[in-house]
């Protein structure tokens, strides 16, 4: 265990009496409650964390935020581990483990660095350029590359974490807490708006949180606990920490990702690890602060180059020292007072190095007072160092070019600033455009296309006051719109600060050399995009910035160039000759930081991924050990296996069974629709193809219903059931899509009819009875129905009672054999089942699932929609003329049915097919061919729909379209089944009881 | 007559009343409520809201008059009808009612254009209540269950979790009432277990 050399003595909101142990690339090191994983590593000394992206360079800490591009790491082990998180936004547990990426065999010694040396062969655009050719190779390539491109790995077992996910609506969104959206958030609050205030870090505060500044009077640190302490008071006062909005879609519709447990060691909590908020807010603060702008100098990514923001961060929110001598860099007076902080904190500045002749005097004078040298007028044109930075090369800046002799001067950390560019990513994502501000060299909001307000640092405010004071201006005006009616109170106050000089643009760092040579200037430190690629890229005709990005890759990493993206487009519209935004910038698109999968999963994953249907005898059925199949979301018993049965011998029985003596079937997902109204049978007129004006009530009649393309949609048997009254059902899978079809074309198209719809599906539960003893079972179970075929006829209907159970006794059949489908309420559907079990017990009754049911309607070539039909099969391609209204003026798709393509004689026909050798079984799907060739393509001529073994044909059928199979009948055909081809004869779709004999029992 | 008893809900497998015993105790840390109210007498009501005549019938036969404006509820005591669509309405009562309001209401609209469908059987009743019922409605709904927009005599039918319900806000205890398919029930209650887990859930009566 080492302890922590870079630790300093005091101050940090570190707790020291809570020590935690953690290990990065297998070594034991220490840190606190409070530290982030790159502060303590920071704390350390460890500044190596990983190795670029192209050239493998030793890479260190660059930011302590989210921005992160060089610290990304794989953090954790085993089913828990991810891949490329940012060390910056890692808290610090007991236990946590991580390692580094892109390093083999490890971040000290990487064989990919050789890379580095020959960088002169890695131009932008190198894979495009390089291994396109011979395009054979590519996956030679690949291989390689791959392994030594790195990034991380992602687990390869399940995720065992659980992840939440809600909803939430508010008046007032505030994102980022940071002085300005404090101030917001309070604002708004006050007023009685109902507010959310989400921040990314751990705790509130933002910027305030390493600041020596004071609100109110009060220490920074004092307010911000005084805030949240009046927030916590209002009732409708939600603050997220840990809690990144990541995207804006329209109507301020923002999606945040809260990092639940994320700062706790694994399975150490009970709840979700992560929760993802789907907000719905009335009004937007936008309060995300600013990034820091790195200066594009040469070999500006050695370990220990960080930004002056973060380094003043590590040393005030962390008491972790970014280095000993530390160089500052910068072309603004923001730095110099980051360098005080360093100071205050006993760390040693060498110089601070200043592209400007005129700094601001103040604080120039304050610095020199404290004995540091400010070398004003002069840029870092290289840096030294193995591993970690040792020195810069610092030389005079003369227009673009630096001139005299350099100057070496020692230190083991640089921190650099070339501005701030405000955080406005989630701006651009609601629509807003940017414009750019010559005047602070930054892209700044422009007009809001939604209710969005941006506020602070964000909106380009760089004093305390002025992001209090926007801050507050903002949630009290959101709160007004939002409709709250209280008084906001006083915006916040901070010290009067007096102005700082402006900044100087210097968006590339000359060197002695030209760029590109001698020393990288790196713009995009996770992808390793240099000066020099995005140079070439120019001259090589890449001058839009969409274009640029892709050939460069500049900004595609997984930090999608945070700290990148400004000084590109700025380095594009200088070497073009452009004014710095003309160029316009790429898009921002979420994910604002990466999010992982699980949160979008919410709860709805494994076993609830999707509902489950379940008919009121779903537990009978699991009890006698059926399978399931799964049809849309129901689950429907499959078939009944017998000790020692497969499917194939269940099945058999079960067929037998049903066409000998009684089967019984759980029918009860069939769609049922509850039509009434005076123009209920003209509806039914439009969307079936038949007629319905002489079903008389009691009766019942299939229907074929088409869309307005001709096609088959859905089929079932509808039933009159009153003057008035029907009942309409559907197939299993389309018993929405009706109803929205009939809903549909009342409401829209024939608002005047008289027609009311009501789904009765789960209303009712169907068992039906099957077979040539049904009726003599039934018998004995009803009193009040006569059975007599005479009086109870088929495609008709009673009412009565089954078992005392009130029913709807319908006869109608889908498997050719005597029927009665009978209908009670689901509550009693088990008692109707166990009865007829039990009087069914000496007539051998035996429950059957829906693979029986298939083969028993397949034997007698009746359809399923769906199965037998796919969307452009019409009535006639099926040869059911028969069902196809003649004498009705008009239906829905009768139009359709008259077109050249559709009334075509050759279209394709369902038939039959018979396989040569009886015992062998068609393949589903299987493509038919006239000719056979040695290899494909062949050209086919139809597919199999439907194929089974039929135990009561005593032999395999099945039924096929096939392209003029009318005109085919008797001819032999071929389906090819992996290595072999079966023959098979075209034969009418009917394979059992032809005639329909048996029907009434 | 069918032995009440052979009834059988669609959360009848799931042994709720010995988790209700077993959970009593801790009824109160809890911060969900669940409960399953198996069987209720729902009677689905179309008919032209700006006839009123219609009104004035379906007040005759079940005493109170339909709530006009969209997501509200009207009645309450025996009798409560909750908003669906602009001409559709569901009646509901206890369980038993079916039969004699469906009845009532086919006389008093006899010869208007309206439809009465008894669907008592197709939805089965799941109460969230407790503390966090709230929190856990805002889980399952993109709908608004804060008391400015949403309270006693508010209704929605809305896709809940990856179902779809009706949601009736009966008191503010908390306490919302959801209507699910039968189908459906076994899916959502799993679903209510799993999500409300983090703030510890009794089922009770």
């Amino acid at each position: 265990m080492t302890t922590q050399p870079y630790r300093l003595a005091r101050g940090g909101r570190i707790d020291r009496a809570k020590r935690l142990r953690f290990s990065f690339n297998d070594r034991a090191y220490e840190g606190y409650r409070g530290d982030t994983l790159a502060s303590a590593l920071l704390a350390n000394g460890v500044v190596l964390v990983g190795r670029g992206f192209k050239y493998h360079r030793p890479r260190g800490i660059m930011t302590a935020g989210s921005e992160e591009p060089n610290a990304i790491v794989q953090l954790g082990v085993g089913d828990r581990t991810e891949p490329n998180i940012r060390a910056t936004q890692v808290e610090l547990y007991d236990g946590l483990s991580a390692a580094s990426i892109n390093c083999w065999p490890s971040v000290e010694f990487d064989l990919g660095a050789v890379n580095g040396m020959m960088s002169r062969l890695f131009p932008a655009g190198f894979y495009y350029k390089t291994f396109m050719w011979p395009p054979s190779f590519w996956m030679k390539y690949e291989y390689f590359i791959r392994r030594m491109a790195g990034l991380g790995k992602a687990p390869d077992a399940p995720d065992p974490d659980r992840y939440d996910k809600t909803f939430a609506h508010c008046d007032v969104l505030v994102v980022g807490a940071g002085p300005a959206g404090l101030a917001a958030a309070l604002a708004a609050g006050r007023a009685g708006a109902r507010v959310i205030l989400a921040d990314e870090q751990a705790e509130p505060g933002g910027s305030l949180l390493a600041s020596g500044e004071t609100i109110n009077g009060q220490p920074a640190a004092e307010w911000i606990a005084a805030a949240l302490a009046e927030l916590a008071s209002m009732p409708d006062a939600r603050v997220l920490a840990r809690t990144t909005a990541f995207s804006y879609g329209d109507h301020n519709y923002v999606q945040m990702v809260e990092r639940v447990a994320d700062h706790l060691p694994p399975a150490s909590s009970p709840g979700p690890r992560q929760r993802l908020w789907r907000v719905r807010a009335g009004q937007v603060v936008l309060a995300a602060g600013a990034i820091e702008r790195p200066l594009v100098f040469a070999d500006n990514d050695r370990p220990g180059i960080m930004l002056a923001s973060a380094a003043a961060t590590y040393v005030r929110r962390y008491a972790a020292a970014p280095g000993r001598r530390v160089l500052v860099f910068a072309n603004n007076d923001g730095a110099y007072r980051d360098a005080l902080a360093l100071l205050d904190a006993g760390i040693g500045i060498s110089a601070i190095v200043d592209p400007r002749p005129d700094p601001g005097a103040a604080i120039v004078a304050e610095i020199r007072r404290r004995g540091i040298e400010v070398l004003a007028g002069h840029v870092v044109a290289g840096t030294k160092g193995h591993g970690r930075v040792e020195s810069a090369q610092v030389m005079k800046l003369d227009g673009d070019k630096v001139a005299g002799a350099a100057r070496s001067i020692g230190c083991d950390a640089i921190a650099m600033s070339g501005g701030w560019n405000p955080t406005v990513h989630l701006f651009s994502q609601s629509g807003g455009k940017l414009r750019f501000d010559a005047a602070r060299a930054t892209f700044l909001p422009g007009a809001p296309v939604q209710a969005i307000r941006v506020a602070g640092a964000a909106n380009g405010a760089t004093s305390l006051q002025d992001c209090l004071r926007e801050g507050h201006a903002a949630g009290a005006a959101s709160a007004a719109d939002a409709g709250a009616a209280g008084k906001a109170g006083d915006a916040p106050q901070a010290e009067p600060a007096t102005p700082d000089e402006p900044a100087m643009p210097i968006w590339i760092v000359p060197s002695v050399k030209p760029v590109g040579e001698g020393g990288k200037h790196f713009i995009d430190h996770q992808n390793d995009v240099t000066a020099a690629d995005l140079q070439l890229a120019v001259r090589e005709g890449y001058s839009s910035v969409e274009h640029l990005k892709r050939y460069t890759t500049m900004g595609m990493g997984t930090d999608q160039g945070k700290t990148s993206n400004v000084n590109a487009l700025a380095l594009l519209a200088v070497t073009l000759g452009h004014e710095v935004g003309a160029v316009g910038t790429t898009t921002f698109r979420p994910p604002y930081t990466p999010v992982t999968v699980g949160a979008f999963a919410g709860h709805d994953q494994g076993d609830l991924l999707d509902p489950v249907r379940k008919t009121p005898l779903h537990g009978w059925h699991e009890i006698m050990g059926a399978p399931f199949e799964n049809v849309g979301q129901w689950r429907r018993a499959w078939y009944y296996p017998k000790p020692g049965e497969d499917m194939h011998a269940a099945v058999g029985r079960e067929a037998k069974a049903v066409r000998t003596g009684v089967g019984i079937v759980d029918a009860s997902t069939l769609g049922k629709i509850d039509i009434q109204g005076p123009d209920a049978v003209e509806l039914l007129n439009w969307v079936y193809t038949n007629a319905w004006n002489k079903l008389e009530i009691g009766r019942c009649r299939y229907g074929l219903m088409l869309g307005e393309d001709g096609m088959v949609m859905d089929d079932g048997v509808t039933t009159r059931l009153g003057e008035n009254h029907y009942l309409m059902t559907t197939t299993t899978g389309n018993a929405a899509r009706v109803l929205g079809w009939l809903e549909n074309w009342l409401q829209c198209e024939w608002p005047h009819m008289r027609v009311y719809c009501t789904s009765v599906t789960e209303q009712w539960a169907t068992v039906a009875l099957n077979g040539p003893l049904a009726r003599r079972l039934l018998a004995e179970l009803t009193t009040d129905i006569e059975l007599d075929p005479a009086k109870f006829p088929f495609l008709s209907f009673r009412e009565g009672r089954v078992a005392a159970i009130p029913a709807r006794i319908y006869r109608i059949s889908f498997t050719g054999e005597l029927s009665y489908e009978i209908n009670v309420a689901p509550s009693h559907a088990v008692a109707l089942w166990q009865a007829l079990m039990a009087a069914g017990e000496k007539y051998a009754i035996v429950p059957y699932g829906t693979e029986t049911m298939h083969v028993l309607r397949a034997e007698k070539g009746y359809i399923i929609v769906g199965q037998e039909t796919d969307g452009t099969v019409t009535p006639h391609d099926l040869g059911m003329d028969w069902i196809v209204s003649k004498a009705k003026k008009d239906f829905i798709g009768k139009r359709s049915l008259a077109r050249a393509d559709t009334s075509r004689p050759d279209r394709k026909h369902l038939m039959g097919l018979l396989a040569e050798n009886p015992s062998e079984v068609l393949p589903e799907g299987g493509q038919v061919v006239a000719e056979v060739k040695d290899r494909p393509p062949m050209a086919m001529i139809g597919h199999v729909t439907s194929s089974y073994f039929s135990p009561n044909a005593g032999r395999s059928i099945a039924m096929a379209l096939i392209k003029n199979g009318r005109n085919r009948m008797g001819e032999t055909v071929h389906v090819p089944a992996g290595e072999r081809v079966i023959r098979a004869t075209v034969t009418e779709p009917k394979f059992f009881d032809p005639e329909g004999k048996r029907l009434d029992g | 007559m069918v032995e009440a008893y052979l009834r059988r809900g669609p959360l009848a497998h799931r042994s709720l009343p010995s988790r209700i015993e077993a959970d009593g105790p801790r009824k109160s840390a809890a911060g969900l409520w669940l409960a399953w109210r198996p069987h209720r007498a729902q009677v689905n009501l179309r008919g032209d809201a700006s006839d009123a005549a219609f009104i004035g019938a379906v007040r005759q036969a079940i005493g109170i008059d339909l709530p006009l404006k969209a997501n509200t509820t009207s009645g309450g005591g025996d009798v409560k009808a909750l908003w669906l669509g602009p001409d559709e309405w569901l009646v509901v009562a206890r369980d038993g009612r079916e039969g004699d309001l469906a009845a009532a209401l086919r006389q008093a609209l006899a010869g208007m254009h309206a439809a009465v469908t008894d669907n008592s059987e197709a939805r089965t009743v799941i109460a969230i209540a407790g503390p966090r019922a709230r929190e856990l409605m805002a889980k399952a709904t993109p709908l608004d269950p804060h008391p400015r927009v949403f309270g006693p005599g508010a209704c929605a039918q809305t896709v809940f979790a990856k179902a779809a319900a009706i949601i009736d806000q009966i008191d503010d205890a908390p306490t919302f009432e959801l209507y699910v398919l039968n189908s459906f029930a076994d899916y959502l209650w799993a679903w209510l277990e799993r999500a409300g887990e983090e703030y510890a859930i009794a089922v009770v009566e």
